[in-house]
């Protein structure tokens, strides 16, 4: 393949990657922090140890743990028992 | 009296070794019970802190052989640093030569892959460039180009399936793992790191861009290690995750 082909190629590489990025679901979408949603240990946080938060719900639906959801969906979000999300800490569900 | 920091410390990590002598309670008695309280909260912390930081080792050994384990590394590489969030950098190190756990191949793989989940975490924050920025591009200019990949991109090569071990092992499940050999690229798109499975030749590509070298160079070295590499899937991952953040256009002489 002549170096004149392969450029084109990867000309054509680019412009399908481009397009496929712009036909994606927007990933980038807006979040915000939704309380009172994550089950145990899986609120959103991969900081690690020495920090405050890495999955430290220890209950389902903990009111003071967050994870992030897609802006404008979390204060509808509506869980087992009437529970609802909050877009600030709650009373509810913590831990013993 | 008093007692050293070298005895402090090797008394500290071997419970074999007595409490140092000159260690004293506030009405002047020797202070062992108390120094034995606050060796086990050294050794209970650090395996706290392995535990947060490896959960998907934690997952595949168990806890209680987690937590064995745990007990023997911190031993032989307690914190060098204050920040605990960068602890056990030498986990997989230690996986990898602990012969308990030989027959496990993937297991030191895996925990590398953690330990650069949590560094991508806490890179620095960087502009990535618009996905137009290549549109304008000319064929020539893109084959000379190099780019530079933000300080939360990481690359992963292993000869084991560790993004199909890993996805299986989170909460939300994923299929069973099959025998591959898998390379992902960690990129941080909004505030929390992405593992991206690569297509064959990916990780090629992206360690030679990560040596500064120009795409063409880059893309012949990735079909050359898979001949069919798929270039636009690569590049959608690195571009869709925010991962390039500069584009350095070849000097004309």
């Amino acid at each position: 393949m002549s170096n004149q082909v392969k450029a084109l190629a990867v000309a054509g590489a680019v412009a399908a990657a481009l397009t496929g990025i712009a036909s994606a679901p927007a990933h980038a979408q807006e979040k915000e922090k939704c309380y009172g949603v994550s089950l145990a240990g899986a609120n959103d946080c991969a900081a690690g140890p020495g920090t405050t938060c890495a999955g430290t719900s220890s209950v389902d639906y903990q009111g003071n743990a967050w994870k992030f959801v897609d802006a404008g969906t979390c204060a509808s979000m509506e869980l087992p028992d009437g529970r609802m999300g909050s877009l600030e800490p709650l009373e509810r569900d913590l831990p013993a | 009296m008093s007692v050293g920091q070298t005895d402090f410390r090797t008394a500290i990590l071997d419970a074999r070794v007595a409490a140092p002598a000159g260690l004293v309670d506030p009405e002047g008695r020797p202070a062992g019970k108390r120094f034995d309280v606050y060796r086990n909260n050294v050794a209970v912390s650090l395996t706290e802190a392995l535990k947060t930081a490896f959960p998907v080792i934690r997952k595949l050994l168990g806890d209680e052989n987690f937590a064995g384990i745990a007990g023997l590394f911190l031993r032989q590489h307690p914190p060098t640093s204050p920040l605990l969030m960068f602890y056990g950098a030498e986990f997989p190190d230690f996986l990898a030569g602990f012969e308990p756990v030989r027959h496990l191949g993937y297991l030191a793989d895996v925990a590398r892959l953690e330990l650069a989940l949590r560094h991508s975490y806490h890179a620095a924050d960087a502009t990535p460039v618009a996905p137009q920025a290549f549109q304008d591009m000319t064929p020539q200019a893109l084959m000379a180009a190099r780019l530079r990949l933000a300080p939360a991109v990481q690359l992963l090569r292993s000869h084991w399936p560790i993004h199909a071990i890993w996805q299986f092992n989170q909460p939300q499940g994923g299929p069973k793992p099959e025998m591959r050999p898998e390379s992902i690229l960690i990129t941080r798109p909004d505030y929390d790191p992405v593992p991206h499975l690569l297509p064959a030749g990916g990780g090629a590509l992206v360690a030679a861009l990560g040596d500064g070298q120009p795409l063409g160079n880059a893309v012949a070295t990735a079909t050359t290690k898979a001949p069919d590499f798929d270039l636009a899937a690569t590049l959608g991952l690195l571009i869709g995750g925010g991962a390039i953040t500069e584009i350095l256009q070849e000097e004309t002489p």
